[in-house]
Parts: structure tokens; sequence; C-alpha cells
């Protein structure tokens, strides 16, 4: 039997690269090098800025949802989403940077959030659409974080993973009424999808070889962007077919090894998107930036506690 | 503020594992916030909330010695095993 004992001495990162690079997990006590701390909070941080802001697209859609049901449902997801903020930013409060500075950096464009964030819900149609896709990419994304390095973040995905699988079966229970519904209801689906297979793609990041990912060397993420986004069309491109729904693009096709190919994405489009500039980037900060102001009696009284 | 580690339990009988921290001026808050951070689906049916100051930690051992003799990996009995059943005349025969 292994005990699993492990000592890293302060100040050999050789050592620890080599520690993680076999599958070991550190604790917040433990020691960290510098870069290795500061890639942790990056990358955090990012995930919990697209938690926080990734309900106000869907946020929008409560009120105007089609049944009692559905609006309760979406409700339940939105505090899920913004639960998970909280749990997120916890770990990277604790890895050395206050809260308050995260949101400064959110407000002021500094820190990034998710690109498929920056786009509007046009209709019923999206909302199903990003519960199921956009929500079935990001778990692809947090299930290879449950592998992570750093493990009090590895062990709140565990928490985080367990709640997304009601948000996928929401969206494509919303999907599948409307696809077994009126020829105008899949037409909001497929208009939808035509919308969002853009951004979908762009997703998971360029191709960058996993040997040239950060991330992939500190084993922050246990997977390169480009496994990902075949996990992500192996699972769901046959999902989208059978529904009789079509891709909006000529080029996806499914090798004899398995291999998917597609067409390439607008990376031009993401550097941009994620910097500010999306279509709804401004108008969804502006929104933060009211609410955090508005609320600060709040956080100021229990503090003052 | 103070930190407040979470350790939440699934079921009854079941251990009790760290499940991540809350950040409270007291108990009170630390209460109300755990519940609706590690509870509120029912996923949990107890929780302990414990101050991070007191917990002492402990993660340095001792290795001078080796202990394999405390473990199962420290003892290796086939060989001697069947030593003991030949000599006994009571080794299993082969199926078939």
């Amino acid at each position: 039997m292994d005990s699993g004992a492990h000592r890293i001495e302060v100040g050999d990162t050789a050592g620890f690269v080599a520690y993680v690079q076999e599958g070991g997990q550190v604790e917040a006590g433990d020691w960290l090098p510098d870069e290795y701390r500061q890639k942790l909070i990056k990358f955090i941080e990012m995930h919990a800025n697209s938690e926080l802001m990734g309900v106000l697209p869907e946020r929008e859609w409560i009120l105007k949802a089609p049944t009692l049901q559905r609006k309760l449902a979406l409700t339940a997801k939105v505090q899920d989403e913004v639960g998970h903020a909280q749990l997120i930013y916890r770990i990277a409060e604790d890895l050395g940077k206050p809260r308050d500075a995260m949101f400064a950096d959110l407000l002021s464009g500094k820190a990034k959030f998710h690109n498929v964030f920056h786009y509007p819900t046009v209709t019923w149609g999206d909302v199903g659409v990003i519960a199921w896709l956009v929500d079935a990419a990001a778990i692809i994304s947090q299930k290879a974080l449950l592998k992570c390095s750093y493990a009090p973040y590895a062990r709140i995905m565990k928490k985080i993973c367990w709640e997304e699988s009601f948000h996928i079966l929401h969206g494509r229970d919303v999907i599948l009424t409307m696809m077994t519904g009126t020829d105008t209801q899949r037409g909001l689906v497929q208009e939808a999808l035509d919308r969002w297979w853009a951004p979908l793609m762009q997703f998971h990041g360029n191709p960058i070889s996993r040997d040239e990912d950060p991330m992939w060397f500190w084993r922050i993420k246990s997977q390169g962007n480009e496994e990902a986004r075949q996990q992500f069309l192996e699972g769901y491109a046959p999902q989208i077919w059978e529904l009789g729904l079509t891709v909006p693009d000529p080029n996806l096709r499914r090798s004899a090894e398995g291999v998917w190919a597609y067409s390439e994405p607008d990376w031009a489009e993401l550097k941009s998107v994620v910097t500010g500039h999306g279509p709804r980037s401004q108008e969804r900060l502006e929104f933060r930036r009211r609410f955090l102001d508005q609320e600060r009696w709040v956080r100021e009284a229990v503090a003052a506690a | 503020m103070s930190v407040f580690e979470v350790f939440r339990q699934e079921r009854k009988g079941q251990p009790f594992a760290h499940a991540g921290s809350i950040v409270a001026p007291d108990a009170t808050f630390a209460d109300a916030w755990a519940r609706e951070q590690y509870g509120r689906r029912g996923e949990s049916v107890a929780l302990w909330l414990v101050p991070r100051d007191a917990i002492h930690q402990v993660t340095e051992w001792a290795d001078e010695f080796d202990l394999k003799y405390r473990r199962v990996d420290g003892y290796s009995i086939k060989a001697r095993l069947k030593e003991a059943r030949e000599r006994a005349g009571t080794t299993p025969s082969v199926a078939g």
C-alpha cells in the first residue's frame, strides 16, 4: 500500500511540477509556486466571472418563459449558477485575490468571461439551445476539472457538475418540447442553433496543442482544447441531427477513425468578443455595475455585523 | 469576517467530507450561507462549520522505520503456504 505521502520542499518548483504531472493534487495550505498560483487565480476567476455573467442571458427570460413550470426551472437554474459563482470566487479568494478586486477587474474589462455569455438571447429557442448545448460544452470543460491539481477547486467541481446535470436535462426537455410542437417552434430552435453554432465551436478555445498550454503544464486542466471540442462534437452532433436539425457547417463530418472535421472557427471573433466587444458585453457589464453599486449597503452591513 | 470550513454529510451514517469554505462575520451568518450553498437541494443531511483557525492540521509524519509489518503488503504467505501444504500432503489437486 502506498501511503500517498509526499513532501514538496518550499521552493522546489521542479519537484512540484513532477508531482502534479503525475496526477498529484495539492491543498490550500501547501507551498505553491508563484506562477502556479497566478495561473490558478486567473483561470478560476474567469470561471467564476462566467458563472456570474452567464445568468444574465437566461435571467431575461424568467418572466417571458412560456409556462409557470419553465419559469420556476429557469429561476432554479439561475440561482444555481449564481451559487456556483459564490463557490468558485471563494476558491480564488483563498488563493489571495480579494473579491472586491475580482469584481473591479470584471467591471473594468481587465478580467474576462466566456464568449457565449456575450451574445443576446433572442427567442425562447435561444434559451433552449443555451441550456442544452452551451451547458453541454461547459460541462465537458468542468468535468475535466474534477482532476485539477488544485484539490479545493476539484472538490467544488464535484458539486457543480452534479447540479449542471439537471441543467442539461432541463435544456433537452425545452428543446424536445419545441421539436415535437409546431413548425414555428421547430423554426425557432433551428434559428437559435444557427446563431449559436459559431460561438459553440469557439467555446473551447483555439486548438493550441496540449503541451504548449500552460494550464495543462500545471495540470490545472486535464485535457486540451481540441480534445474538449472533439468530445462535444462526438456527444452532441448526433443528438442534434437525430432531431432533424441542421448544423450550419457544411464541412462537419466524422472520419472513420472517429475524428470530427469542421470549418475553421473565427478566432478573431472569439478574441474580440471576450475582450468586451461582443453584441451584449457592455450592456451586461453595465447591469452588473448597477447592481453591485445598488447592493453595496448589504455587503457593508454584513461586514460590520 | 472569518473563514469557516464546510464539511457535509450526504446520508446519515456517512463520513463528513470537506466540501469548501465560506466567509462570514459570525456563526449565524455562516449557518445561513452554508445552508444556501451546500444544502438547498437536499444534497446534505448535516453540515459541520468549523472556523479555519480551529483546525489543527497534521501533515508531518515520521518515517524512520520500515513499518510494513502492520500492513497487509508486509506479508507474503503464498510460497510458505505451498510449502506447508506439501509437507502436510494437503496440496489441492488441480481441477480436471
